[in-house]
């Protein structure tokens, strides 16, 4: 998300991407949404068939009472007949208790519905963040994903379950009506009818301006999400520079942008209400006139006036409700429009075609860069044309300057990122025919940055690998030398990590050097894993790490040139080139960059 | 939930009185209505009414109608601009507080749960007020006055509607007490799946290393289906709500038919044409107090939720940062000078110390450095001087004050802070350099351009499509671990601060690069004191002072030279990284 709000420059010259304000697709969101909803299918029209009977029974119900009012009317003077009275009473009873069940089934439907729908597209997102390439993050906040993960999906679920069946059962109610009134006078239908169309323009033309503020309202709620979770997450930073007030003014423009599309969404649904029932007191009155002066002509009787009193009730009553559940569902679409955006983001290459596999056992373990040339986006080449033959076992170690491109070589090792051309080959295969789960699975990662999730050490070390012992993730803590520093945690093993963890970055470090041991592959990479280590613990580390690359192919990227001094080949990048290769007395006595960068480290 | 409408201010107040005028006006026209539809019905029986006469009335009618729409928009206008303010103003609100916090609060609350807490509870507490508020208003002026209307008419039929009312309030506090705990769960589960995600997002490297993907899916599947079925269930109980509703109100006009015909029946016959009249005027009322109370069940249903929101929210203002503005403004004649007094520090929730009686001084222009292996307190003994956290014990002092004493922004005007995990915020280059607020005027551009160069990023940065203002990502994700880290040293440079902290900072930068920026940072703050942290002993090796630390306990302090003859700890960490050559070199 490209932001230049915080330059007084006027704009950014650059093509940055800019966010589209312009009112996206209604229908086409409803569209999708149907799409979308396809295995409910079933379900929801068992929920229809059930608001259609319960609206058709609550027609009938005036019906019967006004029969009631009769009766008594007739009995005024002659004596009520009782039996009748009791016998419609019941029969009135039955009915509205049918309806009622009835009513509830559907909503328990669309509520069973909703809610799994929301699910399920929970479920594809997260599904869906580890089908992505990690271009498409380096390019999005997470806090605007994980907008759409709770507030979106959040939306799409309370809405839903709200508007569908409100909406169907007063279709329904509002076809019915229409239908008797036809049946009744069609001059009095048309006239109630016109009454109320005036009420349905009004309501599609505050729809569709509503409608435009609800997208904006979740677009910059989103904006704001994200900020407020970058200074969240960075509250050291912004605490120590005083950048409070810089941070809250950003924030003030952000929710001042929220504010108003919150306040016209709001206020512009609010008004639909009102509206309708005015133009129901409207057509009412309409109604009256009209018959009373069909009355006066003698065209009809007094009694077709009062019936069309119920009519225009019940022909108008549901245009409210139509009113709320379309300000329901656009809300609904709103919000899927979002969800359905990034579910539709473009994926990483299927690879279902892929049948080669390479088996962890039998991997010998060479790998081939074969002038691999590569840059993250297309105007800036980071690798150029590089070259390198690594035997089983080795160990090879890439140092350099930073920004050399030396993460780069493990994003395109671990097939992260496409290679530009040139190609990469594992035992002779090349990585484009292998599919990204079977490389991975062929080494074992350790990255500088310490990612732990909350939960117990225990589920931390093993992670996803199954039939793990205690025994061996104890093993595999001595080994990196922190098996005391866990015994002494209040529950050892179970001891629960949490985000803000008074856990020093390095023993962080120590645990995931751990739980890359609990993995078994044949090859190994090391990105700046020892950087957070001090050095007396990298000594213990050290000596583990050597006892894991034996029989291992083994890369190891390090700043500190002590850790890599025992590699059997040296890659000294630079500029994304390889400028000197060779192991550590070879490229000592050659005096070159190496030299230079080695004895940089004790100069004063 | 009433704490949080205490920040209601005057003008909101004045607001609301407002919207209860209009509110009670409008009902006053909703029910002035049925009188005059029952005027045209009357008028239409009688067979000699002209036309004029129903248009007189149905003109009354009508400005009745407009009256009360012309109202109830007036009344959506400024409910929505009193929902919206508020929810603007409590946002507001939260992200100062949680600007306030120290680190101890973050950690207790935990940042996703803070950011739902400013995002999603706050949303769900306005729902409640911009459709809740005027509901709240007009249900039970309605219902009032549609009781005061019926009231004497039959206590039959009074009884039968006051009998329905409780049947309806029974169900709904039922439901309440059922539901509500459950809402509390629902947020907490909201949570959850918010940090998975998060925890999904951030570790995405590594979770695609470990094939791990089913494994995170499974683990966001577990809390999704939870959190589903508790929604599920909470639904279900509130669904009962609306068929009971209408089932009542259908049964209630029944009833009232029902007893009538007995009623007629009994009442002789001057009375049974009143009687029956009243009958049907009275099911419309009844009608009407149903209404209102099925107004107020809707705010029922929301309110659990806003409820549980608003205590979150409240939970989050009602907290105070532990750590407090103090009142020193003036400079001091003493600059650049750092003293630990026999400082220790422990976790509040923690028996154990993290720190045990560290006393030192630094001062201007000295370098100290502080070693140590993994866990013995090196940040936390530098978090204390920005008061990240406050000594348990003992005083910290800068230009020999208590840092406590300090108003914050001063005290952090005079340190320059690079913490151990370089942080980017989403900007450009220069902004992310020229950060925050040092009280004197923002850096300019050839300053900017001179801290990126003695941090050793000049050569990336004007390799940037942009140079200077090329946009770095939210979290700096197009930059690489030690581009952040020589930006985020740049970040301090460009501060001009007295003191510079920095939190293993290098970890993440090659040798040459490390040496080259600290010699040239030395040329460029002859001045400035430098608190260091470090793994490298290359990088502190010229230190004025070294302290070493253990477990917490300071083991040794001197320099490089002095240390190596008497303090083992640092001895051994020496011999891990250099060769016994390079050492008697020195």
């Amino acid at each position: 998300m490209s932001n230049d709000e915080y330059k007084s420059k006027p704009r950014n010259h650059g093509p940055g991407p800019r966010i589209a304000e312009k009112p996206k697709d209604l229908k086409n969101a409803i569209k999708k949404l149907i799409l979308y909803l396809d295995k409910f299918k079933p379900l929801i029209v068992i929920a229809l068939i059930l608001a259609v009977v319960s609206s058709i029974l609550s027609i009938i119900g005036p019906n019967k009472l006004s029969d009631l009012t009769d009766i008594i009317k007739e009995g005024l003077i002659t004596g009520i007949n009782f039996e009748k009275v009791k016998s419609i009473s019941v029969f009135l009873v039955t009915l509205y208790l049918v309806s009622a069940i009835f009513n509830y089934i559907q909503t328990l439907i669309m509520t069973n519905v909703a809610n799994n729908f929301a699910k399920n597209l929970r479920s594809r997102i997260s599904i869906k963040i580890n089908r992505l390439p990690l271009k498409y993050f380096d390019n999005n906040s997470y806090g605007d994903i994980l907008s759409r993960v709770t507030n979106d999906v959040d939306t799409i679920g309370v809405t839903m379950h709200q508007s569908l069946g409100s909406l169907v059962s007063a279709i329904t109610l509002f076809l019915g009506s229409i239908i008797m009134m036809f049946a009744t006078n069609w001059i009095m239908a048309i006239t109630g009818i016109v009454a109320s169309t005036i009420g349905f323009v009004f309501m599609f033309i505050i729809l569709a301006k509503s409608q435009k503020y609800f997208t904006l309202r979740q677009i910059e709620l989103g904006k704001l999400n994200g900020h407020i979770e970058e200074i969240y997450t960075n509250h050291n930073v912004v605490k120590a520079y005083n950048g409070e007030e810089e941070s809250l003014e950003k924030f003030d423009k952000l929710n001042e942008k929220v504010y108003e599309c919150n306040r016209k969404s709001q206020f512009l649904s609010g008004m639909m209400q009102p509206i309708m029932s005015f133009v129901g007191n409207f057509s009412y009155l309409a109604v009256c006139v009209v018959g009373a002066i069909l009355v006066m002509n003698n065209e009809i009787s007094f009694g077709v006036i009062v019936a069309f009193m119920i009519y225009v009730r019940l022909f108008t009553n549901p245009l409210t409700q139509i009113a709320q559940a379309m300000t329901n569902l656009q809300s609904t679409a709103a919000a899927s429009e979002r969800v359905f955006e990034f579910i539709e983001e473009k994926e990483m290459d299927d690879e279902k075609n892929i049948k080669k596999r390479l088996h962890k056992s039998k991997v010998k373990g060479n790998i081939v860069f074969d002038h691999v040339k590569f840059g993250y986006n297309n105007d800036r080449v980071i690798i150029q044309d590089f070259c390198c033959n690594v035997k089983p076992g080795e160990k090879i170690a890439i140092v350099g300057p930073t920004g050399a491109g030396k993460t780069t070589m493990v994003n395109l090792l671990m097939k992260f990122y496409e290679i530009n051309s040139g190609d990469i080959t594992i035992d002779g295969e090349s990585i484009r025919e292998l599919s990204r789960e079977n490389v991975h699975d062929l080494f074992i990662m350790v990255l500088q940055d310490t990612w732990l999730f909350e939960g117990t050490i225990r589920d931390n070390i093993k992670y996803n690998k199954e039939n793990v012992t205690d025994e061996e993730i104890m093993q595999a803590l001595e080994v990196v030398g922190v098996d005391h520093f866990v015994k002494s945690l209040p529950k050892g093993l179970d001891y629960v990590l949490t985000d803000n963890d008074s856990i020093s970055a390095g023993q962080k470090q120590l645990l995931t050097i751990a739980r890359g041991m609990i993995k078994d592959a044949p090859f190994l990479i090391l990105d700046e894993a020892t950087s957070s280590v001090d050095t007396r613990t990298e000594e213990l580390v050290q000596k583990a790490m050597d006892k894991l690359t034996e029989g291992r192919t083994s890369f190891i990227i390090a700043h500190r040139l002590s850790t890599i001094k025992n590699a059997d080949l040296i890659l000294v990048m630079k500029d994304g080139n390889i400028i000197e290769q060779g192991n550590h007395k070879e490229l000592m006595n050659k005096n070159g960059f190496y030299a230079e960068l080695y004895n940089s480290q004790f100069k004063k | 939930m009433f704490k949080l409408l205490k920040k209601f201010n005057r003008k909101d107040v004045l607001i609301i009185l407002i919207c209860v005028v209009l509110i009670s006006f409008q009902v006053w026209l909703d029910l002035k209505l049925p009188d005059y539809m029952s005027k045209i019905t009357t008028l239409l029986q009688q067979s000699d009414t002209g036309i004029n006469s129903i248009l007189e009335q149905g003109g009354y009618m009508l400005l009745c109608a407009g009256g009360s729409l012309l109202s109830a928009i007036v009344v959506g206008y400024l409910a929505s601009l009193l929902s919206s303010t508020f929810s603007k103003n409590i946002r507001k609100k939260i992200f100062e507080k949680v600007q306030s916090f120290s680190m101890e609060e973050i950690k207790k609350f935990t940042t996703s749960s803070l950011i739902t807490r400013t995002t999603n509870d706050i949303t769900n507490v306005e729902m409640l007020i911009s459709m809740g508020l005027q509901l709240l208003i007009k249900a039970p002026i309605t219902a009032v006055w549609a009781i005061f209307k019926i009231l004497n008419k039959s206590w039959q039929w009074s009884a039968i509607t006051g009998v329905a009312v409780l049947i309806l309030l029974t169900m709904v506090v039922m439901l309440m007490i059922v539901v509500i705990p459950k809402f509390k769960i629902v947020q907490k589960l909201i949570d959850n799946i918010n940090g998975l995600t998060r925890e999904n997002l951030l570790g995405i490297r590594v979770i695609r290393a470990f094939n791990a993907e089913k494994y995170q899916e499974n683990k966001f599947e577990e809390g999704n289906i939870k959190l589903t079925k508790t929604q599920l269930f909470n639904q279900s109980m509130m669904g009962i709500m609306q068929p009971v509703m209408y089932l009542i109100m259908n049964c209630i006009t029944l009833a009232i038919y029902f007893v009538g015909a007995y009623l007629i029946n009994a009442a002789g016959f001057p009375d049974k044409i009143s009687i029956f009249s009243d009958m049907v005027v009275f099911t419309s009322y009844a009608m009407q107090v149903i209404m209102s109370f099925l107004m107020l069940a809707m705010i029922f249903i929301m309110y659990p939720r806003a409820s549980v929101s608003a205590d979150r929210i409240n939970e989050v203002i009602e907290t105070f940062s532990t750590i407090n503005d103090g009142d020193v403004e003036e400079e001091n004649y003493i600059k650049g000078e750092v003293e630990f007094r026999n400082v220790s520090f422990r976790y509040p929730d923690s028996e154990e110390y993290v720190l045990k009686d560290i006393s030192f001084v630094a001062r201007e222009g000295e370098t100290v450095a502080f070693i140590g292996s993994t866990g013995s307190g090196k940040s936390t003994l530098i978090n204390l001087v920005p008061r990240f956290y406050d000594a348990t014990e003992g005083e910290v002092l800068v230009d020999g004050v208590n840092v406590k004493d300090y108003k914050l922004n001063i005290l952090h005007n005079k340190l320059g802070y690079v913490p151990q995990k370089a942080v980017m915020f989403n900007g450009s280059v220069k902004y992310n350099v020229s950060y925050g607020d040092n009280g004197k005027e923002k850096a300019s551009l050839d300053k900017i351009k001179e801290a990126v160069r003695v941090a050793q990023a000049k050569d990336f940065v004007e390799k940037m499509s942009n140079t200077y203002d090329s946009n770095i990502a939210r979290g700096g994700t197009n930059v690489s671990g030690g581009q952040k880290q020589r930006l985020a040293i740049a970040r301090a440079i460009a501060k001009d601060p007295e003191i510079y902290i920095f939190d293993d900072s290098f970890s993440a930068l090659d040798y040459k690069t490390d040496y080259i920026l600290r010699n040239e940072l030395k040329k460029y703050t002859k001045n400035a004191t430098c608190l260091i942290v470090a793994q490298r002993i290359g990088t502190i090796i010229n230190a004025d002072k070294i302290i070493v630390l253990d477990h917490g306990n300071c083991v040794g302090i001197g320099t490089h030279k002095e240390l190596l003859k008497k303090c083992s700890i640092y001895k051994e960490i020496a011999y891990s990284q250099l060769s016994k050559e390079e050492l008697e070199n020195e």
